[in-house]
Formats: structure tokens, sequence, C-alpha cells
């Protein structure tokens, strides 16, 4: 599966399923316009097709190094841990299991492909293992070419206990 | 050709580093929003803190801040250490970061996070850190990272 992982941008059709409804898109959002962190790094979410897509638009303060210029890697990594959050928000609902508390992240590991230009980001994520404990998630960030992703992160989020 | 500096070159390089390390976080855009300030810097290490901001809570809830938060401290302050642990004044972009979690860092309290960088070569710098809330013993959160020495001007990769 991780072969064709960045490479094919239909992946992400096969891999969701597309039935995000209506009333989880306005959880998402809801959560999102509630969350002062999600708000500082100004991300709003996407829904294509009923799949789940969180978008970075691009803003001065995002940028860590001004000189090349390139988002900071801080702001890529919480842009992408955000995204595997929300996603695996989503998992728990469609399994039916509404525990209303967030998943907490226990080990992340960001890789950095390619510099964050001063443009639009967007990142999707993928649930790998959606244990009764413990989700295993990736996530991939890109800009303006889905096939040139900027940042992929891995990790293991701590699930809420009922 | 021999690039390593001399002991004199280094500590008047390190010495700078102390001079601007307040403007370089501060130069950095991103750190403004977050309100990362420089605490120390020494060879290959660097020391950052962010204090309790309750704009970047990731958990109404619980009003703990988000990941992404400690996340950008951690990553800042691994780069620093890189900057100051190559041989030459140099920009970096980080390769590679991976972080745990060990527990949610209080309400109120502030994030400190020291890095060290315990392996540099003429390209990469190679990372640890720990974000705590003042015992290094009772971490917040680590890290290990690489970092990737860029150009001080121009265009970069």
């Amino acid at each position: 599966m991780s072969g064709e992982f960045h490479g094919d941008p239909s992946f992400w059709d096969r891999a969701l399923n597309g039935n995000v409804s209506k009333v989880l898109q306005d959880t998402v959002r809801t959560t999102l316009a509630t969350l002062p962190y999600a708000r500082m790094l100004g991300v709003e979410p996407r829904f294509e097709s009923g799949n789940f897509m969180l978008v970075m638009p691009y803003k001065a303060d995002l940028i860590g190094n001004p000189v090349l210029p390139a988002l900071h890697g801080g702001a890529v990594g919480g842009f992408l841990e955000l995204c595997a959050i929300i996603q695996t928000m989503l998992a728990l609902r469609e399994a039916g299991r509404d525990e209303v508390a967030q998943p907490k992240p226990i080990g992340i590991s960001m890789d950095y492909l390619r510099r964050g230009r001063p443009e639009d980001s967007f990142a999707r994520a993928e649930i790998v293992r959606l244990g009764s404990r413990v989700a295993n998630v990736r996530a991939t960030a890109w800009q303006s070419d889905p096939n040139a992703p900027t940042a992929t992160l891995h990790g293991h989020f701590l699930l809420p206990s009922k | 050709m021999d690039d390593s500096p001399t002991a004199e070159a280094r500590e008047a390089f390190l010495a700078k580093l102390w001079q601007i390390g307040p403007a370089m976080v501060a130069g950095t855009p991103h750190a403004k929003p977050l309100g990362m300030r420089f605490v120390s810097v020494g060879e290959g290490r660097a020391t950052l803190a962010l204090d309790y901001n309750a704009e970047l809570i990731g958990d109404p809830a619980s009003r703990v801040m988000h990941g992404g938060a400690i996340t950008t401290l951690l990553d800042q302050t691994a780069g620093f250490a890189s900057v100051a642990g190559f041989a030459k004044p140099i920009g970096v972009a980080t390769l590679n970061l991976h972080i745990d979690y060990m527990r949610p860092s209080p309400p109120g309290e502030t994030v400190i996070a020291v890095a060290t960088a315990y392996k540099v070569t003429r390209h990469i710098a190679f990372v640890r850190g720990i974000a705590h809330n003042g015992d290094e013993d009772d971490p917040v959160a680590t890290c290990q990272a690489s970092f990737m020495a860029t150009p001080l001007s121009g265009t970069g990769p």
C-alpha cells in the first residue's frame, strides 16, 4: 500500500470511501472553528466527493525561514497532526464509536520532502488501523501538485475510552 | 581544505548567536503567533521557551495546548541547536522530525525545550530534544530530528 501512497492521485478516492455525511461534515467544521490552534493556523475543512481534506491557506505568519522562503516545519507538522486527528475522529464516528474526547498523539513522525512554498497547503489522512485503544494513521501534505507531497506524517494516536 | 574553525572563531560565533538569538527567534514569522522565546545557546545546543497561550489550545475540554505547538517549539529549538552545531554560519531545513508525547503540559505552565545536535556533518545535523515544564526528567515530549544545512541567502533548493 505504501508504494502507491504518494504517486497515484486516485489513491485517496479508493482508500477513502467518500461517505462523510453532511452531519459529520458540520461536526468537523464546528470542531475546527472552536479549536484555537486550528484558528491560529487558519485551517479549513473541505469535502470533495464526501472525502475529508484539510486546507491551510497561505499566510505570512506560517513562514519559518524568510530567506528561502519556507513554511515552518512546525506549522506543517501541526497541520498534518490536525488532519490525522480529524480523520481519526471521523473513523471513530463511522465505526459507531461516538466518543466525544479527542484522540491524543502518542508518537508522530514527519518527513519533510520539499520546501513548503508560500502557497496554500492541502492534507489528507488515512487510518491504517483503528484498534480499540490506538489508531495508526498516515497523512500527506502537498501544495499545487498532489503528486509532489511536501511532507508526510505517520503516527499513533491514543483513542478516548468510554 | 580544512574548514573547521579555530577555537577563537567558534567562540566568537557562539557569542554572536547569544547576541542575535532573541532576534533570530523573533524574526521567525511563525514564532510570533506562538510566542516562542529564546533562552540560551551553546555549542550544538539551544534552549527555547513557550509560555502557555490560550490561542494554542488543541482540546477545549482540557485547555491543553495542541500537540502542533509542542511540535513547533521542538522543531524550532532543534533547528537552532543545528545552527549552533554547524561549522559555518548556515540556515537549516527540517528533514525529519519524530516526536513522542509523554504527557500533556498543564494549562498555565511554560514549556521549555532543550535540544542537542549530537552529531553534525558538513550537510546534516542529528538532534535530540526534550520539552518539559522545569524538570528534564519529567518530559512533556521528546524529539529526534535531522536537519539539512541551507544557504543563508539565495533561493535555496
